[in-house]
């Protein structure tokens, strides 16, 4: 944020006839964005006069006052006790709201009417809300005030503020007040004035008192110029105003004019106490552990990329950031060496960053200084310490130059102009532009030649000069229209059409998408592993708890889950698919689902389903089904996933390799019964599947049988249907569980398990004797095989 | 003869009006048609009548039968449709009572938003694309006009992992300019590309660390800001309505020139001035541009063949304003009382 002063403004462009806030407006819509008009103008805040007072007939310290605001006489009561008959006073009407927030209304105090209130500069916001100021009673105006206008025009707050919110490129041309004449003068078509430069100089030159010597390439220019004898006192009270309005501290005149220039030309300059400096200035790179105590009275430890200024011996200044307090003005100075350089930008930008030094000065090195103005402004300082510190100026100017001053110079057309922009303008338009830019050109047919000035380091190449003359002649001049393009077919391309199918899918089987962080805390990295990959970290963590990449969402589902839980809902279902990273940039999508509670319920009718394993299972089987692997995936338990229940858990495998698992979680991490499943989509992706094909239904009748056996408990039933299809070549159809049984005539250790078969032939109708005999054979060979029994 | 059928007739048809129930009429129909049942009986004097008085009594008999029992089964049918009746009401259920809860899942608003562009952007003929999250500093920066120590990085305070290199992309530019250089025949190009961004923010009301961007970049010959501009009226329309207007503020961004911020006029107000538009009648939505030739060149294209758009918008902002959210941690908290299964998400 950049403030600018605009009564400031004014010196360097006549703007006294604007209306401020629509030349912000303008400037705005020029390219330089005044975020905010700051003005002192309330609405019904109004000069006043009193014409009566009289007693309050009811009240021992309250008065009646007549009160002339120009369009009306008010009946005011008030409390003060400094008021006397025609002084002026600031009155807020009724329906003024404060700056304090305060909003005036209509009241009756002890049955006598009060149409408005006669303020204090404490109720204004302006001075502290304290017993000693309520003391002091209402705000007195000069006599000469004009009744009904903005009272802030008499207490020296007559400057209007434009916050401006700056983009980086312009960062060096607009925080300060020239550059930014330059954007306002380019706004109304107007012409740049500059600051008087010229002083007074003595006859001793500065060439016999101080030498300067520049030892690296990251310096460009360091001029250097000396006054003697300042007196050190408060500054003038426009230079404290301006200050204060664009947000700086005065201090003293000396410390208050450095400042002041930086903020009229971007040049930051340097004031060293002469007596402490000595007769010398080296510039060069720091040594590596050079140690310098900084103005803010801290020790800071230097490196070979930091640049320094010293005495010849040790270091006065780390150059661009901070003075050395060795060398600082105190209020005992008498001899000022003024120092205005460029230095190299990175170097300070990098220097101020590992001091965590940001500062006013290091901000504008950063962005590049324009070497016209490092001249001027030396030469600006000496005028104005001549003017209001009473210092005597030396002759001449130290200084070492090593700028190249070859012109910025670029070629733009008419044609390219109006290409780029997809508008129509003239040859007309764009001179109008380029001359309200006060940018220097020649022009052959119709292709300009630009010479950029040096203030705008901004622009350098055809298309910045497009985008210059384009804002000034207007983007509202641009009519819509769109590309005239070759058709062409959109869509998502690879992975991504895969990924919302499942994300479809999933919402549609009634899952919740969610969507967390991807960086989480080391501790819930290692959960739910079941391949070791090695974790990215961040370098610099903004906390613990958000400072590894993921490989897993199971604990970020998992913190959502809780979150619902804590607020009473149960019934969780969700997913996310997300990517997850490691081994420094392997990349993984990954499905995950979360269930808890009941799938589908109605509660009055005491009917739910709840989320288990098998629901889960189930989900994940149409899910396979509807991307096109039917048939090729299996279910086999595992014991091997940390923090899965050992009992419950299976891995989901395509083409017998895993893709993923699901199961529920291991009751220590989670008492409550959650299941989880995780799919690699990636893994599923390598897998490819046959696009759908419509095959002819079968014309013959099927004949179904239907077999129960008893087995150990443990033996899972994949098992017996192995077999049960082993056996049965390829009549069988189709294998079906329906029941599952225990309990009375099976002993503890056992089970049974009833199974429909489905036999069908494509090419003919299959005779009963056939079907029997070949159910017979299955039976005989899954209980021979497996050693179960049949169920009676 | 003629009278005792007729009088017969009437005797049934009187019993038939006055019975109620299903046995008492299967009781008149054995009484009238059993083998001893009254119109049983009449048949048999039949075979005593001589030929010319056989065919009349014959008629009449036939004619008494059918309208008997036409007149029996219709009652039968009355009794059964009231006994049906009767049950049915029985089993009046309360229909006031709540449904089984069937849910379906709702996407997150940010996935239902950019879900809902997709749709917009594939119609104009773009390619959605993605790229990585764990990215080079080259593709995130680098190749886009933002050299290391460019000032303009400080906009984007970022998350690197290993040296400078490897970094949590700050961005989704680097998909573009992955699709440029992916790209050899250097040909048009039309692409959105929505992803996950990370910026080391501090999450608040407004800053998230994790946020979604959605960009796009149309690379074709003779693009123009004009094309920009139609491209983001349809966006604009599509998104707050077809009341919107839109503005391009001149903005900056490393890589493209001219830059432009994409403004809509306030939706809430009309541009009128509210708080949701800060009194400003104006909304910005998104930054766009031109490709800036060093982007293009550095991704193999040559800004004197061809030139391009790139825009791209905070899909949490995007949500924000649509939606009504006020706080953004919303769109990560996950809280299923947030129900936003809705045809419009």
């Amino acid at each position: 944020m950049m403030r600018i002063s605009t009564s400031w403004l004014n010196d360097y462009v006549d703007i006294s006839d604007e209306d401020l806030k629509e030349l912000a407006g303008k400037i705005t819509n020029a390219g330089v964005n005044v975020e905010t008009v700051e003005e002192y103008n309330t609405p019904n805040l109004v000069v006043g006069q009193i014409l009566e007072i009289e007693d309050h007939p009811d009240s021992d310290h309250l008065h009646v006052c007549k009160v002339d605001v120009k369009d009306e006489i008010l009946q005011i009561i008030c409390g003060a006790n400094n008021l006397e008959k025609n002084m002026k006073v600031i009155v807020s009407k009724i329906g003024c709201v404060l700056p304090t927030g305060i909003e005036i209304k209509k009241s009756t105090m002890r049955g006598v009417e009060s149409c408005g209130m006669m303020c204090a500069l404490s109720e204004l916001g302006l001075e502290e809300d304290n017993e000693e100021n309520h003391a002091k009673g209402i705000c007195k105006l000069p006599d000469d005030a004009l009744i009904g206008s903005n009272p802030y025009n008499y207490l020296g707050l007559d400057d209007t503020i434009y916050n401006l919110d700056l983009n980086p490129n312009r960062e060096a041309d607009c925080t300060n007040h020239i550059g930014f004449a330059y954007e306002t003068a380019a706004a109304l078509g107007k012409k740049v004035e500059m600051p008087v430069t010229k002083c007074h100089p003595i006859k001793d030159s500065v060439l016999s008192e101080l030498e300067v010597d520049v030892l690296t390439d990251n310096c460009t220019m360091y001029n250097a110029r000396k006054v003697k004898n300042v007196v050190i006192k408060e500054s003038p009270d426009f230079i404290k105003e301006r200050l204060t309005n664009c947000g700086m501290r005065p201090i003293n005149n000396v410390v208050d004019i450095s400042n002041y220039i930086m903020l009229e030309y971007g040049q930051p300059l340097h004031f060293f106490d002469a007596d402490k400096l000595g007769k010398s200035i080296v510039v060069r790179m720091a040594l590596n552990g050079e140690k310098i105590v900084t103005l803010d009275n801290q020790e800071r430890i230097l490196t070979t990329d930091d640049i320094v200024i010293t005495d010849g011996e040790k270091p006065v200044c780390i150059a661009g950031v901070m003075g050395g307090i060795n060398s600082g003005i105190d209020e005992n100075t008498k001899d000022v060496v003024i120092e205005s350089a460029i230095f190299d930008p990175l170097k300070i930008r990098y220097t101020s960053i590992r001091l965590d030094l940001k500062s006013e000065a290091s901000r504008r090195y950063e962005h590049g200084l324009n070497y016209e103005y490092t001249m001027e402004a030396i030469d600006r300082a000496c005028y104005l310490l001549e003017k209001y510190a009473d210092a005597e100026v030396l002759l001449d100017t130290i200084t070492y130059d090593n700028v190249d001053k070859t012109p910025k110079v670029a070629k733009v057309t008419l044609s390219k102009i109006n290409s780029l922009l997809g508008v129509d303008m003239t040859l007309e338009d764009a001179k109008k532009s380029l001359n309200n830019l006060q940018f220097p050109y020649e022009l052959k047919g119709e292709e300009f030649t630009v010479t950029i000035p040096n203030r705008r380091n901004d622009v350098a190449m055809r298309e910045d000069l497009v985008e210059e003359v384009g804002r000034l002649y207007g983007y509202n001049h641009i009519t819509s229209k769109l590309p005239r393009l070759e058709d062409k077919k959109g869509g998502y391309r690879e992975s991504v059409r895969l990924r919302k199918c499942i994300s479809k899918r999933l919402r549609s089987l009634g899952l919740n998408e969610t969507r967390t962080y991807t960086l989480i805390s080391p501790e819930m990295d290692g959960m739910f592993a079941y391949e070791k990959h090695e974790t990215i970290k961040l370098l610099k963590p903004l906390s613990s708890d958000k400072s590894v990449v993921r490989q897993t969402l199971i604990p970020s589902l998992l913190n959502v889950a809780e979150y619902n839980f804590a607020r009473n809902m149960d019934d969780v279902n969700i997913y996310e698919i997300s990517n997850v990273y490691y081994d420094t940039d392997k990349e993984e999508t990954k499905i995950t689902i979360l269930m808890s509670g009941n799938y589908i319920y109605n509660m009055w009718q005491n009917e739910k389903i709840k989320s288990d394993f098998y629901v889960l299972k189930g989900i994940i089987t149409n899910l396979l089904d509807y991307l096109g692997y039917e048939g090729r995936y299996s279910f086999t338990s595992t014991k091997d996933i940390n923090d899965m229940h050992p009992g419950a858990t299976a891995l989901i495998n395509v083409d017998n390799r895993p893709v993923g698992f699901l199961g529920r979680i291991h009751p220590k991490i989670n008492k409550r019964e959650i299941y989880i499943a995780e799919i690699s989509m990636s893994k599923l992706e390598e897998k490819k599947t046959r696009s759908y094909k419509f095959k002819e239904l079968n014309k013959f009748p099927s004949i179904v049988k239907d077999v129960a056996f008893v087995m150990p408990l443990e033996m899972e039933s994949s098992t017996v249907e192995k077999e049960i299809k082993r056996s049965a070549g390829k009549l069988l159809k189709k294998v079906q569980v329906f029941d599952l049984y225990r309990g009375e005539n099976i002993s503890e250790d056992e089970k049974s398990l009833a199974y429909s078969l489905t036999f069908m032939d494509d090419n003919r109708t299959l005779t009963s004797d056939e079907v029997n005999e070949l159910f017979n054979k299955i039976i005989k060979d899954v209980c021979d095989k497996l050693k179960i029994k049949i169920r009676n | 003869m003629k009278e005792k059928v007729n009088e017969l007739k009437q005797e049934v048809l009187k019993k038939i009006e006055n019975i109620n129930d299903l046995n008492s009429l299967q009781n008149i129909k054995t009484e009238y048609f059993g083998k001893k049942g009254k119109i049983t009986e009449l048949s048999s004097i039949l075979k005593e009548l001589d030929a010319s008085q056989k065919k009349e009594f014959g008629m009449l008999l036939n004619e008494i039968k059918t309208y008997v029992t036409s007149s029996i089964d219709s009652k039968q049918k009355e009794i059964e449709n009231r006994i049906l009746d009767e049950k049915l009401e029985k089993e009046r259920i309360d229909v006031t009572l709540p449904g089984t809860v069937i849910k379906n899942g709702s996407p997150n608003m940010l996935e239902g938003l950019i879900e809902d562009l997709e749709e917009l952007f594939i119609g104009l003929g773009y390619d959605v694309v993605e790229g990585p999250e764990v990215e080079k500093d080259l593709y995130n920066f680098e190749l886009l006009n933002l050299p290391k120590g460019h000032p303009a990085r400080d906009a984007q305070d970022t998350f690197y992992i290993k040296n400078d290199e490897i970094l949590l992309r700050s961005q989704t530019s680097p998909v573009q300019v992955r699709t440029m250089l992916e790209n050899t025949e250097k040909s048009p190009i039309r692409i959105i590309c929505p992803g996950k961004t990370y910026r080391r923010d501090d999450d608040d009301a407004t800053h998230s660390h994790q946020f979604t961007q959605m960009e796009g970049l149309l690379i074709d010959k003779n693009i123009s800001l004009a094309d920009l501009k139609g491209t983001f009226d349809i966006i604009a329309k599509h998104l707050f309505g077809d009341k919107v207007e839109t503005r391009f503020r001149s903005s900056f961004y490393p890589f493209t020139e001219p830059s432009v911020e994409l403004d809509v006029s306030c939706f809430n107000c009309g541009g009128k001035g509210c708080n949701i538009c800060k009194n400003t009648g104006w909304i910005t939505v998104g930054g766009a541009g031109m490709v800036h030739p060093k982007v293009l060149t550095n991704c193999g294209y040559d800004p004197d063949l061809m030139s391009g758009f790139a825009f791209g918008f905070g899909v949490e902002r995007l949500a924000m304003l649509k939606y009504g959210v006020t706080d953004v941690r919303t769109f990560y908290t996950n809280d299923l009382r947030v129900n936003s299964d809705r045809k419009d998400v």
